[in-house]
């Protein structure tokens, strides 16, 4: 997969900002493992199966160091019949990945017990109860993945989708799965999960030709049944196995359904168990519960990175509650969540803790502290093309600005929750995680056992927005229920989650350009300090660039976050465009578009000038308009924004949003719709006002009535244009959609008042203050 | 600890209790009515939200000693049956939700407001529902969907029972 190659060295330490506060050590050995990042990109299936591995090598997912994630660098050997004998009768359909793939990612090491071999990416089990059952290590959060792989499985099976159930984020039950981000679940486990399906259809249909003596060429699949058209005569699926087992790989070549053919996928399904929401039915992590659990509860420090120096815990072991006091870690476990509470209040501790930057001089911190030259995984991303110095040297025009984006949380409204219960040493944690496997390994680590002893359960999680790719509350809870001899459950408060998740990183971006009287761009400097590289490269077509990310030290805990740095990288580049546009005094769109060859993003910037009636003249004071749009994880968006600016209040209100979105075919049309309404609601609160304020290793701001987040009275008029484009493979839509709204703000604010707005939160505290 | 006597969704419970604790924590942790949820413990995002004598309330800050001889409905007893209330209804048909952790508290907060106030202007739903937070972003389809549940409910005689 061309991604791993272009990613191999540039991918960093992914534990390198990312400790765990108590137990975890970190991953070690694995960060330069290759393809730390990207593992599911890979090309699947057997040699020449491959559709995607030319898509993919022209439009490669850009890795992200603040991506959280870990190599798990085995290789089994389990007999692959044995394991799926619990399923009894019907038909397996696995996903095989190319054995030089496998060799290349274990690393040389083998290790025996895990429950699935390796090598297996995904696959699905037709049941002579008529079910199919699909098991992926996908997670839902939100993202709505459990309908659109149900369509894609429908679709190419041709069986309804109540028939279908996916198991997902089961590290006993899965095949390996390195987590769910960076807007990978479209474009691979979709297209892997039609794979499968669509070679179990033609297994079947090959069964029932045999059985009929006839050529599979004139049968059709069609309702969970085989018939044939000549004769009328129609067989269940489930009726084809006769009680043996069939296992299969995938085929080699099996041709899917174009998009332009889909029945299923391509259009919109609500989701698949919608009803359990609205009933309050379904059992998210925070609901897990089992006979004769405690609730758990862990002292934090009074700063970050503060060390225990003395404990007193006298007072709190006569409380009945259990009590745990391992190295930095002190918590206590008990039959109500008060009492634990209780119990945590009255241990005595002492810590003790450096002195630490504060919010006020963040950006003066990042900038005096890169660090380049120290950091074994190579100093960040570099890319130099021409000669930008005697091509800015020569311009007509050059234009120098500083951008910055502060911290922020992603306050999903679960907070990290867990369940953990020990049968012997066997572990198992049920937890709300982006990386069940990811969090395994944690356990493994934390405990010093097999990782074949540790079982990760994800039932369908209350958000997360990258916010939840580690496993503390899961390594709490184990840690206390192996202390207390019972299941226990760890649900972190708000103000934990605010104060001992991670966050955005913050960043500080320089940017200079040159650019000819006639509107063309000849030189581009790009510094990002800290924030991250993802979106880092422009698409606009300029001969000489310098582009460059400078890891430095963060104050705080930092991590991914929906679209990762895209967000600042984009907020500064198309400010930028914004003010070189003004400066050559051109339209902003005429200018973009003069610099743009690339023909999907420019069809995006088109629709969505035309939806929103670009180029009209201003109906009010106030008003201003304005844009941003880009190219991120494989997904075009031309973002464009009306704001309301009241220069006495300050206030500024954003009034109406138009996006337009290309992410390829489209699998399900009001889905999509809602993570594209959803990405600009939740850009806006990044946008406009949200800032983690800290000092001296304290947080400021962390609780709901402190750290604003959008809500209803902030939303604009949302109108979306899907650029639907069936002949291109469809990929995510969970973070790109978010990158244009913050710059398209800030340019609109620009064009309302005439003041140019550099920092994330634009307006925190209004216009004026700012 | 005490005896609390409390009437949720039509059925009268006894639970030793603390009346200093919250009506959350009783509903979630003794009675493993886990639909209302914990968002921040401050009454700021409406997550918990459920019906007291049909008004909304958080459910985080209210006390369960003070909810003692009231109505008290939560989402588990919205639904009559396996017939959903309206405002369920329109949610799914709207597609109102994501990761679906709010939810439960937008419904339960649009069915006290419908209540009140039948035929709400998109002025109004937008400042009742104010006080929760969907990080989703889904707020416009919520908007929707209690529209849609209004439009329904005027079209049918008002149902009696809990919480309608």
């Amino acid at each position: 997969m061309n991604s791993r190659d272009q990613s191999i060295g540039k991918v960093s330490s992914p534990t390198r900002t990312m400790e765990n506060p108590h137990l975890c050590r970190k991953e070690r050995g694995k960060d330069g493992a290759p393809d730390s990042g990207s593992v599911e990109l890979r090309s699947t299936g057997q040699p020449g199966a491959a559709v995607p591995t030319k898509m993919f090598s022209e439009t490669a997912l850009e890795p992200e160091r603040y991506e959280l994630a870990a190599a798990a660098p085995y290789r089994f050997d389990l007999d692959r019949r044995e394991f799926f004998k619990f399923l009894g009768a019907g038909i397996v359909v696995v996903s095989v990945l190319k054995p030089a793939v496998v060799a290349q990612e274990s690393g040389g090491g083998r290790r025996r017990g895990e429950s699935l071999p390796k090598e297996i990416d995904a696959w699905l089990h037709i049941g002579e109860e008529r079910k199919v059952t699909v098991y992926t290590g996908k997670v839902e959060m939100g993202q709505n993945i459990r309908t659109s792989l149900t369509q894609a499985v429908a679709e190419e099976l041709h069986v309804p989708m109540d028939r279908i159930e996916l198991v997902m984020g089961d590290t006993q039950l899965t095949p390996f799965d390195m987590g769910t981000f960076g807007s990978r679940t479209t474009p691979t486990m979709n297209l892997q999960l039609r794979k499968v399906a669509a070679a179990a259809r033609d297994t079947l249909i090959g069964l029932a030709a045999k059985q009929w003596k006839v050529d599979a060429g004139h049968l059709v699949a069609e309702d969970g049944k085989v018939r044939d058209p000549q004769t009328k005569k129609s067989v269940e699926y489930a009726a084809l196995t006769k009680g043996q087992q069939l296992a299969q790989t995938l085929p080699a070549e099996d041709p899917l359904i174009p998009a332009t053919n889909w029945k299923v996928a391509g259009q919109s399904a609500g989701k698949v168990n919608g009803r359990e929401f609205v009933t309050g039915k379904h059992r998210y992590p925070s609901d897990q519960k089992l006979p004769e659990t405690l609730h758990g509860k862990v002292l934090r420090p009074p700063a970050f990175g503060a060390n225990l120096v003395s404990v007193d815990t006298s007072k709190a072991q006569q409380m009945g509650a259990t009590i745990v006091h391992d190295g930095n870690f002190v918590g206590a476990a008990a039959r109500s969540l008060d009492l634990a509470a209780a119990a945590v209040e009255a241990i005595h501790a002492e810590w003790k803790s450096e002195p630490q930057p504060s919010s006020k001089e963040l950006f003066d911190y990042l900038r005096k502290n890169t660090t380049e030259g120290t950091d074994p995984t190579g100093d960040g991303d570099r890319y130099e093309t021409g000669k930008v110095d005697p091509a800015l040297a020569s311009a007509d025009h050059k234009l120098q600005q500083t951008y910055t984006v502060s911290y922020i949380a992603h306050v999903p409204l679960e907070p990290r929750a867990a369940l953990a219960k020990w049968d012997g040493d066997k572990l198992t944690v049920w937890t709300g995680t982006q990386r069940p496997f990811g969090v395994r390994g944690q356990l493994a680590e934390a405990f010093r056992i097999p990782e074949d002893q540790v079982r990760v359960l994800m039932p369908d999680t209350g958000s997360a927005y990258g916010g939840k790719h580690t496993g503390e509350t899961a390594i709490e809870a184990a840690r206390l229920a192996r202390a207390a001899k019972h299941p226990v459950k760890v649900v972190w408060t708000r103000e934990e989650e605010f104060t001992w998740a991670y966050f955005r990183p913050a960043g500080v971006i320089d940017v200079t350009s040159g650019v000819r009287g006639d509107g063309t761009i000849t030189a581009w400097e790009f510094h990002n300090f800290n924030s991250g590289s993802a979106g880092i490269k422009t698409y606009y077509d300029i001969a000489n660039q310098r582009i460059q990310f400078h890891p430095t030290k963060s104050p705080l805990r930092q991590g991914s976050y929906r679209a990762l740095a895209a967000t600042a990288n984009h907020f500064a580049r198309e400010s930028h465009m914004d003010e070189v546009a003004h400066a050559v005094k051109m339209d902003s769109l005429e200018f973009r578009l003069k610099n743009l060859k690339d023909e999907r993003l420019r069809a995006a910037f088109q629709a969505a000038a035309k939806q929103f009636g670009w180029g009209k003249s201003k109906s009010a004071p106030g008003q201003g308009l304005g844009m941003g749009g880009g190219y991120e994880k494989l997904g075009y968006v031309a973002t464009f924004a009306e704001v309301n600016v009241d220069r006495k209040s300050g206030e500024v209100k954003v009034v109406r949003v138009v996006s337009a979105f290309d992410c390829g075919a489209v699998v399900n049309p009001d889905g999509l719709r809602n993570q594209i309404e959803g990405a600009n609601v939740q850009g806006l609160g990044g946008a406009l006002f949200e800032a983690i304020q800290f000092e001296n290793g304290k947080i400021l701001n962390g609780r709901m009535s402190e750290y604003r987040v959008p809500r209803f009275s902030d939303v604009p008029v949302l109108e979306t244009v899907l650029v639907d484009r069936k002949d291109q493979a469809s990929v995510g839509a969970g973070e790109c959609p978010m990158v244009g709204l913050a710059p398209a703000i800030a340019n609109a604010i620009f064009d309302a008042t005439g003041v140019r707005l550099r920092s994330l939160p634009l307006v925190p505290d209004g216009l004026k203050a700012s | 600890m005490s005896s609390l006597h409390l009437t949720i969704n039509g059925h009268s419970y006894a639970v030793e209790a603390d009346p200093q604790v919250s009506l959350l924590t009783v509903l979630r942790e003794s009675l493993d009515l886990t639909g209302s949820k914990y968002g921040c413990g401050e009454g700021q995002c409406g997550a918990c939200t459920v019906l007291v004598d049909g008004k909304a309330q958080r459910s985080c800050i209210a006390k369960a000693g003070s909810v003692v001889g009231k109505e008290i409905t939560t989402i588990e007893g919205l639904a009559r049956g396996e017939e959903l209330h309206p405002v369920q209804a329109a949610f799914l048909e709207a597609g109102a939700l994501q990761c679906g952790y709010c939810t439960s508290g937008m419904i339960m907060s649009a069915a006290a407001l419908l209540k009140r106030n039948p035929a709400p202007t998109q002025g109004e739903i937008v400042d009742f529902m104010d006080g929760n937070v969907c990080r989703c972003g889904t707020y416009p389809r919520i908007v929707t969907a209690i529209q849609k549940a209004a439009k329904k409910m005027a079209g049918t005689a008002p149902a009696k029972g809990a919480g309608r």
